[in-house]
């Protein structure tokens, strides 16, 4: 175990390595100045030359590329990513405003869906092809289909028609005013929740329907025990490892979840910190978060797959 | 020696055609085995239809604007309502299906094809050029795939033809590694080592005897991609990064200002995003039948 550790955190260096050269690269094949971007000009404003030299100084944009790499480099390993273009606030101090909000909306999210998810799944895999079954199925293909910005916005309409309800304008946190911050979560909740929950209930239930097939299901069968041991102490147990997997790829749609939401919602979270810094143009503040952002889910991806071996000693000798 | 290389080259391309059918049986067998997934085909073939046609199937003109007619409630005239500025909503989602449609299929085609070039490529050369390739597909899933688009459309800059670009590169490393995979595996058959051993140039292997093996794959893969692009493209138009007003594109009817009017004109958000749902769901269901009939190892993943 010790070894596949190592082996896996050794990995992880050029992967974060190469995940900054791309974002750093991404941010410099911008076409055209991005000096000239930041100010306006390349819509075809006066702009004053000293201006554009300002900017470019203050990004470092006169500097040779592979200067600018380590100079960002050695920022992010110190965590300091500079300065928000828009805000003029260290990029870090703009994060730990938004963090505790997104980190409540994903953790929340991911709890309530998997709650909700395993039993729903182990039910219609165990009811299969009844109408129990159907039921779970077309929901949970709904929760792929429908875009989840589209069930923030179906949210919103329900509540301002019928109870004249408009989104808060402050978040209040959860350790200011419990119930008010539970009363703002359970809308954007239940929206980034849908598309997790389905996903979550149709790999339940696709594993829970292979293990059922097995033989030492049959064995269970065969002592005579209750359908309820067999399906929870025999099967769940059994199925539960291809959904730790899921937590790691559905992370990926976690994020952009909370991207919409956010914005969905007018929260002030991380996500629609990314739209904003994009719509003001504030590239900073974009090469930082998504650079973050990149770095948590290789994170997650690395504990999920972590999770799976310590559950799973064969993995290890693949 | 020419009968030999005949029986290789016309060796059983996929197992798909093992049983030798004519398209139209093929379509019919597969309306019949997979009920669903004809739904799924139904309602793509409804979209297309629709998109195709949509310059004379739509009742009225989707940027005309008539500001007498801002707000209209849904009814015969305007089935769907019209919106702010008193444009047939109806009309709109009618030509936003070929934005839909062309986003859709663009990207993910674009995205299979660049990724399962590069994944046959990996493949087959192996050694150093499939390690490096390995690595920086790697890198490339470390981003989240809306991440991504949203990062390369914001400096591509909100046009249709920046957004098919921003959703085919996440799409490029998801292909290459399921394309490379099949292709490591045909590689290792002995009808390749056949090949190789009569002296074919390696471009005609892989053009003859391993790219045709990967076909399936790479269509399942393609078709799978498809809902996720249009579902993609929704969400970048929503947050202001693909299409530009006033072009009719789903995403973009949902976003702004039409929850400010939620009250007084609660129709404005409602159809475009049935027509995202069903469009998506057509695609999804009609992939998933597709994988279970061309693939049934995939099944599940």
């Amino acid at each position: 175990m010790r070894t596949y550790i190592l082996k896996r955190l050794l990995l992880i260096v050029p992967t974060l390595l190469g995940v900054a050269v791309i974002v750093f690269l991404i941010m410099r094949v911008i076409p055209g100045d991005v000096a000239l971007m930041i100010l306006g000009g390349d819509d075809g404003g006066q702009i004053d030359p000293q201006q554009v030299a300002a900017v470019r100084r203050q990004l470092g944009l006169d500097q040779p590329l592979i200067v600018q790499f380590g100079t960002w480099l050695w920022g992010v390993v110190r965590f300091d990513f500079g300065d928000s273009l828009w805000t003029g606030q260290p990029i870090v101090h703009e994060l730990a405003i938004r963090l505790p909000l997104s980190l409540q909306l994903a953790l929340m999210a991911t709890f309530v869906s998997v709650l909700i998810a395993i039993p729903l799944g182990t039910l219609a895999a165990v009811r299969q092809d009844t109408w129990v079954d159907y039921v779970v199925r077309i929901g949970s293909i709904g929760g792929l289909a429908i875009p989840s910005f589209w069930i923030g916005i179906l949210c919103i309409l329900f509540l301002v028609i019928f109870f004249g309800w408009g989104p808060p304008l402050e978040f209040t946190p959860p350790w200011v005013d419990p119930w008010v911050n539970l009363q703002m979560m359970v809308w954007p909740v239940v929206t980034v929740g849908y598309r997790y929950a389905a996903v979550t209930t149709r790999m339940t239930r696709s594993t829970v329907l292979e293990v059922l097939r097995e033989d030492y299901i049959r064995t269970a069968w065969a002592k005579g025990l209750r359908e309820r041991a067999v399906v929870v102490r025999h099967a769940l147990k059994n199925s539960m490892l291809p959904v730790i997997t899921l937590i790691g790829t559905e992370f990926a749609f976690l994020i952009g979840g909370l991207v919409v939401t956010e914005t969905v919602f007018t929260l002030n979270g991380i996500g629609r910190f990314v739209v904003e810094a994009v719509a003001h143009r504030d590239y900073p503040v974009v090469q930082a978060l998504v650079f973050l952002i990149a770095f948590s889910f290789v994170m997650v991806n690395l504990l999920v797959d972590l999770t799976y071996a310590w559950f799973d000693p064969r993995i290890r000798y693949r | 020696m020419a009968t030999t290389d005949y029986a290789l080259t016309h060796a059983p391309v996929s197992p798909m055609l093992a049983p030798r059918l004519t398209v139209a049986g093929e379509i019919a067998k597969f309306a019949r085995t997979k009920p669903v997934g004809a739904v799924g085909g139904g309602i793509i073939l409804a979209m297309l239809a629709v998109a195709a046609a949509a310059g004379t199937l739509a009742p009225y003109d989707p940027y005309g604007a008539d500001y007498s007619l801002q707000f209209a409630r849904p009814s015969v005239e305007h089935w769907f309502g019209t919106d702010e500025f008193g444009r047939d909503i109806m009309s709109r989602i009618m030509h936003g299906a070929r934005i839909a449609l062309f986003v859709g299929f663009f990207a993910s085609f674009l995205g299979c094809t660049i990724g399962g070039l590069l994944g046959v490529t990996s493949a087959y050369l192996g050694g150093k050029v499939d390690l490096l390739l390995e690595r920086v597909m790697d890198m490339l899933l470390a981003f989240p795939q809306l991440i991504l688009a949203l990062a390369i459309a914001s400096i591509l800059g909100p046009a249709v033809h920046n957004v098919v670009i921003a959703i085919a590169i996440p799409i490029i490393p998801r292909a290459a590694r399921v394309v490379r995979s099949t292709a490591l595996s045909v590689k290792e058959n002995v009808y390749v080592e056949a090949v190789n051993a009569l002296g074919a140039r390696r471009t005609r292997v892989v053009l003859r005897h391993i790219v045709p093996n990967v076909v399936a794959p790479y269509i399942i893969m393609l078709t799978a991609q498809l809902g996720g692009a249009i579902l993609a493209e929704a969400a970048l138009s929503y947050l202001g990064l693909g299409a530009a007003e006033p072009t009719p594109s789903w995403g973009l009817m949902l976003s702004g200002s039409a929850l400010s009017y939620a009250e007084k004109a609660p129709w404005i958000p409602i159809f475009p995003g049935i027509a995202i749902s069903l469009g998506v769901f057509g695609f999804n269901l009609f992939g998933d039948s597709l994988r279970d009939a061309l693939d049934p190892k995939l099944r599940g993943r």
